[in-house]
């Protein structure tokens, strides 16, 4: 194989791994491990050490769950400590006290303390082990504090169990462990244990006392402590390489090795694994797992094949990728993957064959062997450390079953093959040479052995041969002993049979596979095409059901979530109804929930997250009577890809309602706008008309009565106002259509201020308006004709809502980088609460009140002073009256050139 | 001015009957001669004919641009002309007024002001060019031959910029000046994008010369548009 070459820079794999750990570690919290050799060390005395020092430093630091085991001083360290209640259990008549992970949650102290890493949950807990839960917690961002034996990893488990004789079988995944952010490792001097053990201070369940005596004795507690030193050794080495890597400290960089450990059904593969793992870690290589399919394997049992999956999870779990393949043959499989992902190092398990099985055919590392000179093979021993499943037994009786229906039928047409050759030769029998009739009687045996296999291709050959020399040979009728010579037909035509027979098994075997998978793919392409035409959630999720059920034969369903993520759940999914707690926990973290999983394994339903790139759309729920039907990873590979595809189809769906939605919105505005500004338009010619002509006939007050000219005056004012209503329906067309580009340029508030009053002249003439704006104050870059809208609306607002001769005060400071200007009256103020929807299209102060309006002017100055980056706010004063407040971005103005200018010229 | 022997005739542009209407109506009540166009086409023809003293001209007149019929009659004629226009037009004002405009109305006006802007367009356009030497607006006093001010009888100091900025406005009382011409007129044609000097300058001026600054009597902005300089206080 040829290995990457050695690149003196990072290679971009690992910067991206990196990035996406620390990216990974951003939201996550720290995990640090309190880790020890055996129990006593400890472990929980210096958790609670640093616990009680992080909180005289002010820390929020709580205690989780810790054992103390009824030791004083332990519980001594407990004192000041916040302690979270534990949640009682009740299972099978017994009452499990545990770590409630809901409390934690809920609390989110900065720091929390969880005993005991490797702990297994009471059944119906979240997850089943406690790492899980402590890995909630720390993707949500909670620092934990925990301890752990050495003996509970993972691959040292049966290293551990071989030298002590006591096996412990509550194990976290060695990648849990590499994970951690920090490893404290607690170490005590064998002596020094054995002392503390003498005086009682090392709790020990009472039941086992005396197989721990055994354990606690010098020489395993010695081993155990130079393994734990060792483990913690190599993870400070990984902790250096990264170090370097990171800091390209040396140019440096080793040749990436993998491994590739193949497992099947036989027993002893655990050990295979973990003794791969061990190595793995050990240079710092990548690992494979594969599961090869081969006919005979397809017949095993369903508990093998359960084993077989649970194999696949513990190499997960021992940090390995992992896939199962169908192939024909174990070796070429193998070599091929290795090729395929430039494996350096096969890992795998000496046979058990006996010293004949390589005569006849070589075991599986000689042809791995021989198919890939140039990969390294170690070979391990295979020690099985859990109860031998009686695995070969059933397989072997698999293999032999014979299929009567199927071989009936061949047997019947091979005597009828027979029988016909045997009619149809007869008359020929004197033209042709014997030779020449047996190899018609071949070609009978080559047949039936193409077409029904082994069996039937025996009996054929027998029969043929017999009938040949029987009614051929002469003598006729008779078996004479010449005819011994016949045994060597017989042998070519039996050899001839079988060997048909078992290449065609072969090649109709690789077909059955290869249209195996062409029917998934032929599926999966199906589903996406349909996917890819689905116009409506609902489509959605009735050809997901369906995909489901064809492709895996279990009911499943697509559960959405509602407007405020909550799962609408259906009322059953298949014969049982989903749990909504479980649902609603894989929807909101994106991860599957569910039998097959790691969390809640023991529910009915599988359910699996539809995350598209933009969010999770939804679930699909699948029922499914055990974890081997759904939790094998080419399954689980299958489930993601109908997910992802769901995902993405809903997404689409979505986004194209959201573009529906908007494009009717804008062709509404649209319209509104046109219709405003044309109704504007048409309204404003006959006004000005109107106006006009009402003046001049007012011009000449001596030829009008009295009566006449004060209806003239109050049509001229009636005028005036439908004008101002229609001039505020225009602005506000032009504003919203975005048609109006704001003409801003360097203004003067005290001009704009001064031409609202002006235009205003005649309404503001009974009332009192202060105008404080300091002389210095600076200029405002802005739209001059809009910026005296909002004042003259405002102003005309404050007259129209308050009794003649009220003050209106006009008030304006600078304010950290902002202008702040006030408009305020003495009025009776605004009703409370509206403050904030006075500023709404068509909502007035007061619906009820006769003052004129349409609700247009305060929506005109909001919009106004958002288009220039201000905000503009209403409130009531505190003695009464309402206030106005504009702020505006305060711009720096260009520099002015006035050199010169600074001496008066007037003399 | 109805009184005159030969009363001033005035030419009205606008394409909307009524409104012509009642501009006609107003115009005839005070003694002008009125003669009127509904298109840009007819109006110069009008113009071309009747020599009239003064134009009333539309901007949103159907068959063309009103500010190209300002810069037709200005190649031949220096008569005043006011335009009319929405108060949303204010770009449009301005390019009449750079273009030769002399004064503006926004839509709706009333008939007192059409009234007044007229004869004050016409007032200037025969005003004898030979100017008083002494102005005095409110309680302001200045001499353009000695060039000093007063306020009140006490001296005030102006700046160069800010005295010629006076003379400007003083020369063209009633008229409306855009930001352009008065930028160009005070600071020279380099000038006329610099915005913010004109604001602070006239800020000067206001406190300077007026009783509330906040409140000009003479001084009047023309937001959008430009200054107006009026000798009676509004």
């Amino acid at each position: 194989m040829v290995a990457p070459p050695e690149a003196p820079r990072p290679n971009p794999d690992d910067l991206l791994k990196r990035v996406n750990k620390e990216e990974r570690r951003a939201g996550r919290g720290k995990l640090t491990i309190f880790f020890g050799a055996c129990a006593g060390v400890g472990k929980t005395y210096a958790m609670l050490t640093r616990a009680q020092q992080l909180r005289a430093q002010g820390v929020d630091v709580v205690v989780g769950l810790v054992e103390t085991h009824g030791r004083r001083e332990t519980e001594q360290l407990l004192d000041g400590l916040e302690l979270l209640p534990k949640r009682e259990i009740e299972q099978s008549g017994r009452t499990y006290r545990e770590f409630d992970i809901d409390t934690a949650i809920t609390r989110k102290p900065a720091v929390l303390l969880v005993d005991e890493f490797a702990h297994t949950n009471a059944p119906g807990s979240r997850h089943p082990k406690r790492w899980q839960d402590i890995d909630e917690l720390v993707n949500l961002g909670i620092e934990v504090y925990t301890t752990l034996n050495v003996q509970h990893i993972e691959s040292l488990n049966d290293v551990v169990g071989g030298i002590t004789g006591v096996r412990v079988w509550e194990t976290i995944p060695d990648r849990v462990f590499d994970q951690a952010d920090e490893i404290i490792l607690v170490d005590l001097p064998a002596d020094d244990l054995l002392q503390r053990l003498a005086e009682g201070k090392v709790y020990m369940p009472e039941q086992a006392s005396r197989a721990v005596q055994n354990f606690f004795r010098k020489g395993n507690l010695i081993a155990l402590r130079e393994i734990a030193l060792r483990r913690t050794a190599d993870r400070v080495d990984d902790e250096i390489h990264t170090y370097r890597r990171e800091r390209m400290a040396d140019q440096v960089w080793a040749t990436r090795e993998r491994l590739l450990v193949c497992i099947g059904p036989a027993p002893g593969s655990d050990y295979v694994l973990r003794s791969a793992s061990r190595l793995a870690s050990s240079i710092n290589a990548e690992w494979h797992t594969v599961y090869i399919e081969t006919p005979s394997l397809q017949h095993l049992p369903e508990s093998v094949r359960t084993t077989i999956v649970q194999r696949l999870k513990l190499a997960q779990d021992l940090g390995s990728v992992t896939a199962s393949l169908a192939g024909n043959d174990v070796a070429t499989a193998v070599v091929e993957y290795a090729r395929k992902h430039n494996v350096t190092k096969f890992v795998m398990g000496r046979t058990w064959h006996s010293w004949a099985v390589p005569f006849v055919r070589p075991d599986l590392p000689q042809r791995v062997a021989l198919l890939a000179p140039d990969i390294d093979i170690v070979l391990v021993g295979r020690v099985d450390t859990r109860t031998a499943t009686p695995v070969l037994s059933s397989a072997t009786k698999g293999r032999f079953r014979i299929d009567w229906q199927q071989d009936g039928a061949g047997y019947a047409t091979a005597l009828a093959v027979c029988i016909g050759t045997t009619l149809a030769l007869t008359p020929l029998r004197v033209y042709f040479a014997p030779t020449n009739i047996a190899m018609v009687f071949l070609l009978g045996v080559l047949l039936i052995a193409s077409r029904f296999g082994r069996g039937p291709a025996i009996f054929s050959a027998l029969i043929n041969v017999l009938a040949f020399d029987v009614l051929f040979v002469p003598p006729r009728f008779s078996l004479a002993v010449t005819d011994v010579q016949y045994i060597i037909t017989f042998a070519a035509m039996l050899a001839v049979g079988l060997l048909t027979a078992q290449l065609t098994a072969g090649l109709r075997f690789e077909a059955g596979v290869a249209a195996q998978r062409e029917e998934r793919a032929h599926d999966l392409y199906q589903l996406a095409r349909e996917l890819s035409a689905a116009i409506t959630t609902d489509q959605i999720q009735s050809i997901v059901q369906r995909a489901v059920k064809g492709l895996f034969g279990l009911p499943g369903a697509v559960i959405m979530p509602d407007l405020h993520d909550r799962l609408e759940m259906p009322e059953r999914v298949g014969s049982a109804a989903p749990d909504r707690g479980t649902a609603q926990w894989a929807y909101d973290r994106g991860t599957p929930a569910g039998v097959g999983t790691d969390t809640l394994p023991g529910s009915s339903h599988l359910y699996l997250p539809m995350r598209a790139p933009m969010r999770v759309r939804g679930l699909i729920a699948i029922e499914a009577p055990n974890a081997g039907v759904v939790g094998a990873p080419e399954q689980r590979r299958q489930l993601d890809t109908i997910a992802a595809l769901a995902a993405i189809a809903l997404e689409r769906v979505h986004f194209v309602s959201v573009a529906q939605e908007t494009l009717l919105k804008i062709e509404s505005e649209r319209l509104r706008e046109s219709l405003l500004a044309a109704l504007s338009h048409d309204l404003r010619t006959p006004l000005t008309s109107l106006i006009g002509m009402a003046e001049a006939l007012s011009q000449r007050p001596e030829q009008l009565t009295p009566d006449q000219f004060e209806v003239l005056s109050s049509m001229r004012a009636q005028a005036g106002r439908m004008m101002r209503i229609v001039t505020n329906l225009l602005d506000l067309a032009r504003l919203e259509s975005g048609e109006a580009p704001l003409r801003a340029d360097w203004q003067s508030l005290e001009e704009i201020v001064g031409a609202a009053r002006v235009a205003l002249s005649d309404v503001l003439k009974e009332y009192r308006v202060t105008v404080t704006i300091p002389s210095d104050f600076p200029l405002l870059f802005g739209d001059a004709v809009l910026l005296e809208r909002v004042f003259v609306n405002l102003l005309e607002n404050a007259a129209k809502y308050t009794p003649k001769a009220s003050t209106i005060a006009v008030e304006s400071h600078t304010k950290d980088e902002r202008i702040e200007i006030t408009v305020s009256d003495d009025g009776p103020g605004l009703p409370p609460g509206r403050e904030e929807e006075v500023f709404n299209k068509f909502v007035r102060a007061k619906p009820e009140s006769n003052v004129p309006g349409l609700g247009l002017g305060l929506a005109i100055c909001r919009t106004i002073v958002t288009a220039h980056n201000g905000t503009i706010t209403a409130e009531n004063k505190r003695d009464g009256g309402a206030r106005f407040i504009i702020t505006l971005p305060l711009k720096k103005m260009p520099a002015m050139d006035i050199e010169g200018d600074t001496s008066p010229e007037a003399v | 001015m109805s009184t005159d022997s030969n009363p001033a005739s005035v030419l009205v542009i606008e394409d909307d009957e009524e409104i012509r209407r009642f501009v006609r109506t107003a115009l005839k009540a005070e003694g002008f001669r009125v003669y009127e166009a509904d298109s840009m086409s007819a109006g110069l023809v009008e113009a071309g004919t009747r020599k009239p003293e003064l134009v009333i001209l539309d901007l949103g007149l159907p068959d063309g641009d009103g500010v190209d019929f300002i810069r037709d009659v200005r190649t031949w004629s220096k008569l005043p002309i006011i335009v009319l226009s929405a108060r949303v037009e204010e770009p449009d004002k301005v390019r009449a007024l750079d273009a030769g405009a002399d004064d503006y109305l926004t839509k709706p006006f009333g008939v007192a002001e059409l009234l007044a802007r007229t004869r004050a367009a016409l007032r200037r356009s025969t005003r004898n060019d030979a100017a008083d030497s002494r102005v005095q607006f409110g309680d302001v006093e200045v001499d353009l031959t000695k060039r000093t001010v007063t306020r009140a009888g006490a001296q005030v100091h102006l700046t160069k910029i800010e005295y010629r900025l006076l003379t400007t406005l003083l020369a063209n009382v009633g008229k409306v000046l855009t930001h352009r011409q008065l930028l160009r007129e005070v600071w020279g044609p380099s000038y006329v994008e610099h915005n913010h000097y004109l604001r602070i300058y006239m800020a000067h001026l206001r406190q300077k010369l007026e009783a509330d600054a906040t409140n000009p009597q003479h001084f009047i902005t023309e937001t959008g548009v430009g200054y107006r300089f009026v000798m009676d206080a509004v």
